[in-house]
């Protein structure tokens, strides 16, 4: 009897001090919400004083940050295009085919993703230089894309490797062409990874500050805007966006596994 | 994240079809299929990645009396080395005793709750994994300020620390190397918690059943049972903890003053306040020389290969 309360306690002990860890992981989020509801009380104090819509109403108010956000949107869409085209090439590549020099591939592709942020941007900087490129949009996209690669490849390999060969086989089976196997049966299978892949890459490069602080010039992303403002007193409207990002990530995260769910449902 | 273990273990590849029962083209082009998939991303990463790294290594050694718009001559000056760990070894120091801290707290706080996940949480798994990622969802930057208003001095947990006596009447939160450590431990923790999470889901119950049958108390059960079965996934989140933390600057720069700075700030500094390229280039080097270095000693020592 004293074992199972023992035990019970231990079962529920484990909850508590998990959930009490992801209460520490969500407190930040609850007072970014919070603040983009404030009316701070000046321009460099960042304590909850009063209630308001404004914030919400007027999320422009505040500077260039909404021209800095379209311009982060941009880039995220431009790096995440081309490093999701690059990284699904290379995962079909290591995963569906026999090649010399596998090994230095899965390095090339691993050393990004073991590299601090400052070496690999202050790098590419001292690259840029010694070339004499311009500094800005583009030298932007090529870092956000160098970065992202790696962790496309990671999860659209996860994605072919799971993936049951016997359906490709039974397609060749009832005479699919190559071309037509790959389009009817492996990309739709494989599709899942590829738009994971594609949503990471996207948060990974709207999200980036330290690389982007040593590629972008004088290029103002949303990041470089929010740092800028940090000097000079930050904006309430700051936090709008950052619940907007918040909310809108959320939907897509929950909408994809509602989705998810139901074709699983449908499938049985 | 767990997929990073994969990264270094050759998947097989589906086995090709003997050439001869081929045309020679057709056999010829299966050959150069895997290269020409490879081609674009590889170029990429060779360019922008590799290439830069060996940029930076030789930028390290040219002579720091140029100048950006004078340009710099190559002395092969190894002299530069010296000089930047003379200078800056405090806060190599630093940036490595916070985010060795931070990987610490990371792990103490991680493992519990990756194990609610894996194991006592049912149904409600993969709302709970969502929540683990769920900070990523806003900025970095912007969670970060948050911290700012949590720690402010006229914040709620700094008066309710001074009223319990655990903060004296004028301690502060922001501005202290505890700022510092506490933002990088919230910044990696879900670095933690994924793989910690991907090597405990794999945990079969029944292997905790069979320690409690042969009289194992729960301590033992731990130490001995899953402790060591999820040592993969301790690697890799201390690994993916421990190496953004030590390159990072931006929890030093907000949440602390410049007795706090950490290497990514001088570096920060060098490059882009300082313009000394020849010792920005040198710090970032080291830097790297060094978190390479240790995840290899460390790998090592904690025996799972695989994760390289």
């Amino acid at each position: 009897m004293a074992y199972r309360f023992g035990r019970w306690l231990a079962d529920r002990w484990i909850l508590v001090i998990g959930l009490l860890v992801l209460a520490y992981l969500f407190l930040p989020i609850v007072m970014v919400v919070a603040l983009s509801f404030n009316k701070p009380s000046g321009r460099l104090s960042y304590d909850l004083n009063k209630f308001t819509l404004d914030n919400w109403l007027h999320p422009c108010a505040a500077g260039d940050m909404c021209t800095a956000v379209g311009r982060s949107l941009r880039i995220g869409l431009v790096a995440t295009v081309i490093a999701t085209v690059l990284g699904t090439l290379m995962a079909f590549a290591l995963v569906r085919h026999r090649f010399r020099g596998r090994a230095a591939t899965n390095l090339l592709i691993f050393l990004p993703m073991a590299t601090p942020e400052v070496v690999m941007g202050s790098s590419l900087l001292a690259l840029f230089v010694a070339g004499q490129v311009p500094l800005g949009f583009w030298t932007i996209v090529i870092a956000h894309v160098m970065f992202c690669v790696s962790f496309v490849v990671v999860t659209v390999k996860a994605r072919l490797a799971g993936l049951d060969p016997r359906l490709e086989e039974a397609a060749m089976d009832l005479y699919a062409s190559e071309w037509q196997t790959f389009r009817r049966v492996t990309l739709p299978l494989v599709l899942p990874g590829i738009v994971a892949a594609a949503l990471l890459s996207f948060s990974l490069s709207f999200d980036d500050f330290i690389i982007t602080n040593f590629n972008s010039g004088s290029t103002v992303t949303f990041p470089m805007y929010v740092w800028g403002a940090a000097q000079r007193g930050i904006p309430p409207q700051v936090n709008v966006i950052g619940t907007a990002m918040f909310a809108v990530s959320f939907l897509i995260v929950v909408g994809g596994q509602v989705t998810a769910w139901r074709q699983r449902r449908r499938l049985l | 994240m767990s997929a990073l273990g994969h990264v270094g273990t050759a998947v097989e590849p589906g086995a090709a079809p003997p050439p001869s029962t081929e045309p020679v083209a057709g056999a010829r082009r299966r050959r150069l299929l895997p290269y020409l998939l490879l081609l674009p991303g590889g170029a990429w990463l060779t360019l922008f990645f590799a290439v830069p790294a060996l940029q930076l290594f030789a930028t390290s050694l040219y002579d720091p009396s140029g100048s950006l718009a004078e340009g710099y001559a190559m002395t092969w000056r190894l002299a530069n080395y010296a000089d930047a760990v003379a200078a800056y070894w405090p806060h190599f120091f630093r940036s490595f005793l916070y985010s060795g801290i931070a990987t610490a707290a990371c792990l103490l706080l991680g493992y519990p709750l990756a194990y609610a996940i894996a194991q006592k949480a049912g149904r409600w798994k993969n709302l709970l994994l969502v929540a683990v990622i769920a900070p990523f969802f806003t900025s970095f930057l912007v969670r970060t300020l948050a911290w700012k208003t949590i720690l402010s001095d006229n914040g709620w947990l700094v008066g309710v620390l001074r009223d319990l006596h655990i903060l004296a009447p004028g301690g502060r939160l922001l501005a202290t190397p505890f700022a510092v450590v506490a933002g990088l431990t919230y910044n990696f923790l879900p670095f933690m918690v994924l793989p910690l999470y991907a090597s405990l889901e794999k945990l079969d119950g029944r292997l905790l059943e069979a320690a409690n049958d042969l009289y194992a108390n729960p301590v033992r059960t731990f130490a001995r049972v899953t402790l060591p079965l999820s040592m993969p996934g301790v690697v890799a989140g201390t690994l993916l903890t421990f190496i953004p933390a030590a390159g990072d600057y931006i929890n030093a720069e907000l949440l602390g003053t410049p007795n706090q700075y950490m290497i990514g700030n001088v570096i920060d500094s060098a490059f882009l306040v300082r313009l000394d390229y020849p010792q920005a280039a040198a710090l970032s080097f080291l830097l790297m020389a060094a978190i390479l270095a240790m995840v290899f000693v460390y790998v090592r020592r904690a025996g799972t290969e695989e994760v390289l």
